[in-house]
């Protein structure tokens, strides 16, 4: 599928990844404790915040930045412009380890998760519940998503020293050629399903949530803003990855890329202030109390880099790229923290903020994840482009 | 009755009432109502296991049968437990079987045979105009019955507000000069349990310790067991915490009468009634005035009950500080300092990073292009 595409085995990675492997080693040590110890123990979650900083950041924020693979299947398979397939399999990479770790999360935050089996009794399905969507969807997408990248894989063991592995990859190549259109399909309908699903569950917080975000177009916001940090994140990655692994960055593809995503900002941008202004909420927006600054400064986050990606020059530029992708990842982050947590107000008195446990065990996602991604990438073909000029082979 | 009898009344098989293990639940349920250690219950069950079933010879007078009605419906023992297996109630005109002369008899001849060591309890006024002519049994006043087995009673018990100081019978304008044992009896103790009706518990309290240690519980001026009677329900009301915090009913059935807010404006007498009642409901089904949204009568004070009107507000008599101050916004959760620190840390440093991190990329690609490759 991928013909130049390689596996990275010389790269050697920066001192500073090790701190990196403390911090998994961390992490584990606290979700060890967690599960021992009880949520109560362990977090700052109350009656008031029963969702904190897992639900927020790593499984809404963190599922919402694994969408390169979803953005970018859209745009190779529904909009057929094949010209962006060098970036399909990196793209599935970040989203396959983030929806991975997603759902890790889950299972963290899950009170009694030794009940988690049971979401598989189908006769016990409450079938109105958006909860029940979110779950099943992102158990589906996270298959899917690893089979979507399996070609990568059966390539690389197509030569394999293991006999095992080839017999998997002759056997598995004309299955996965046949499956693959339908998986791909797949793998465009969950993410839209459970993208917005995401927005819906805040749909129920009528009073709790400020009304300057909740509106009954939360789903359809949630989904365009993961659309436009899906592209975000695939700049971000391929600016970063081409830095670490001496590839040369594919300056046309992430500058049209980056037009895409001014597009997508700005149709966020218009439904959000329509939004707004129709149910009558400008005035909040300009009281300039502490919700108007947390609304205004979401809007400027996705402002910013749509303004900075109109200019043709600084689409071609891989510093401005990075930036703009970076405020990009940053605002669709914001809105989605604002939403969960900030201008979630669940009555007089309630507070949350996350403990240290909770931080150490969110870091070390991350970690795991930008560990898994360099593991994969230097394992497996997955990056194309060859070595750039500054690389020092 | 024989010992093999009464030792047959605990193993269950003969009576088939109260086994033993029940028997020595109740005795530790009655001991711990007096204050009394574990270890006083075990005497208890050894008195009563010895044959010492005690004597009880129970009078009535100006009342309502209201408290024996409440001993009826204990269940911890139910009665005919009590009054088979724990005490021996010898005399009693509501529940003897034996009627006219032959009662008459039966108390005479238990006051012989446990003299000095059985208990008379009281219930029921004591009418004393016209040398108390308004209540007569057998042909004899009641003033007359009381001095005679009082002055050879063990221990004197008034139960209910009528024998404890005159109760309803002696409410104004006291047509028959009703007065309480205390008041007849001037020169005897008499332990007096006051409510209307009292609360069995504190009777069977009383009557086990007398007869296991043959001692009384320690008393106040009134005569009033201080382990039921030494605290008013206004200390450990339910509704307490309505009252700190200024949360009144005002009229039944307003928002907060249907909230459950204090009682106090609608003239509970709670702040000046000793008796256990917020503790150890009086009926023992569980239901009393507070609990279902009536303010305390004051029953167990002879200033107050049947002499106050009921919806009249009284003087709070200990004005005791609440025990927390409820906090105008309460708090719930908590912020970690280091958290926010890390959090602070962390987030800045990846955003400096970022900048520094595009800054090279800038530096890099101006670089590059000076040297076209």
């Amino acid at each position: 599928m991928n013909p130049h595409a390689h596996a990275l085995p010389e790269v050697t990675l920066p001192r500073s990844f090790r701190l990196l492997r403390i911090l998994v080693g961390a992490g584990v040590v606290m979700m060890l404790w967690r599960f021992l110890a009880g949520l109560g123990a362990t977090t700052a979650l109350n009656d008031g915040y029963p969702w904190g900083l897992w639900i927020a950041f790593d499984v809404v924020t963190g599922t919402a930045l694994a969408c390169g693979g979803y953005a970018i299947a859209i745009l190779v398979y529904v909009l057929n412009k094949g010209e962006y397939h060098p970036l399909v399999r990196p793209a599935l990479v970040t989203s396959a380890l983030g929806y991975t770790l997603a759902g890790l999360a889950i299972v963290l935050d899950v009170g009694r998760y030794w009940n988690l089996y049971k979401v598989l009794y189908v006769w016990r399905w409450n079938l109105n519940s958006v909860l029940l969507e979110v779950a099943l969807c992102i158990m589906a997408y996270v298959v899917v998503l690893w089979i979507e990248l399996s070609p990568a894989f059966l390539e690389r063991w197509r030569r394999s020293p293991r006999r095992a592995l080839r017999w998997i990859s002759q056997k598995g190549d004309p299955l996965l050629q046949r499956a693959l259109i339908w998986i791909i399909a797949l793998g465009i309908l969950l993410p839209t399903m459970h993208q917005s699903s995401l927005g819906s569950l805040l749909l129920i917080a009528t009073h709790k949530l400020h009304p300057l975000w909740h509106t009954p177009l939360l789903p359809l916001l949630f989904l365009i803003s993961c659309i436009a940090m899906g592209y975000a994140v695939v700049v971000f990655e391929s600016a970063l990855s081409s830095h670490l692994f001496h590839r040369r960055v594919e300056k046309r593809m992430l500058a049209s890329l980056s037009s895409v995503m001014v597009g997508v900002l700005l149709v966020y941008l218009l439904v959000r202030f329509v939004d707004v202004a129709v149910r009558g909420q400008l005035g909040a927006a300009f009281r300039f109390d502490g919700y108007s600054v947390l609304f205004l400064v979401e809007v400027a986050l996705f402002l910013a880099p749509a303004l900075m990606l109109l200019s043709r020059r600084a689409r071609t530029r891989s510093g401005s790229l990075f930036r703009a992708a970076m405020l990009m990842m940053l605002a669709g982050a914001w809105y989605r923290f604002d939403v969960y947590l900030i201008a979630f107000n669940p009555g007089r008195g309630w507070i949350y903020f996350p403990s240290v446990p909770e931080l150490v065990i969110s870091m070390s996602i991350v970690a795991l994840e930008i560990l898994g991604y360099v593991a994969i990438v230097r394992r497996f073909p997955i990056l194309g482009g060859l070595a750039s000029a500054t690389g020092e082979r | 009755m024989s010992q093999a009898r009464r030792r047959g009344a605990f193993d269950g098989s003969e009576s088939g009432r109260l086994d033993r293990r029940e028997f020595v639940k109740l005795c530790l349920m009655a001991a711990a109502a007096v204050g009394l250690p574990a270890s006083a219950a075990r005497k208890m069950v050894e008195a009563v296991d010895h044959g010492l079933k005690p004597s009880v010879i129970w009078l009535s007078f100006q009342e309502c049968t209201g408290c024996t009605e409440s001993l009826l419906r204990t269940s911890h023992p139910g009665l005919a437990d009590l009054i088979l297996d724990v005490i021996s109630l010898d005399y009693h005109e509501a529940l003897c079987a034996a009627a006219g002369e032959q009662a008459e008899a039966a108390r005479r001849r238990a006051m012989e045979e446990h003299a000095g060591k059985y208990v008379c309890v009281i219930e029921g006024a004591i009418p004393t105009k016209d040398g108390g002519i308004y209540c007569q049994i057998g042909g004899r006043t009641a003033l007359e019955i009381v001095e005679e087995t009082a002055r050879r009673a063990g221990a004197i018990i008034a139960i209910g507000s009528c024998a404890s100081f005159g109760g309803v019978p002696s409410a104004d304008p006291n047509p028959t000069e009703a007065k309480g044992a205390p008041q007849v009896l001037q020169d005897r103790r008499v332990v007096t349990i006051p409510g209307c009706p009292a609360n069995p518990y504190t009777f069977l309290g009383v009557v086990l310790q007398f007869v296991t240690f043959g001692t009384l519980p320690a008393l106040d001026e009134r005569g009033r067991p201080l382990f039921a009677y030494r605290r008013t329900i206004h200390e450990d009301c339910p509704r307490r915490p309505h009252f700190d915090a200024g949360q009144f009913a005002e009229t039944f059935g307003d928002e907060g009468h249907r909230k459950g807010y204090c009682l106090y404006k609608l003239g509970c007498k709670g702040p000046q009634t000793h008796a256990p009642c917020a503790l150890k409901r009086f009926g023992e089904v569980g239901a009393w005035p507070i609990g279902v949204g009536h303010p305390c009568a004051g029953c167990t004070e002879s200033h107050l009950a049947f002499r106050v009107p009921i919806h009249t507000m009284v003087k709070i008599e200990h004005p005791t500080p609440p025990s927390t101050f409820p906090p105008t916004t309460p708090e719930h959760g908590k912020v970690s300092p280091v958290a926010t620190g890390i959090a602070g840390l962390v987030g800045g440093a990846l955003l400096g990073a970022g900048f520094r991190w595009a800054r090279k990329l800038d530096e890099e690609e101006s670089s590059t292009e000076e040297v076209p490759s």
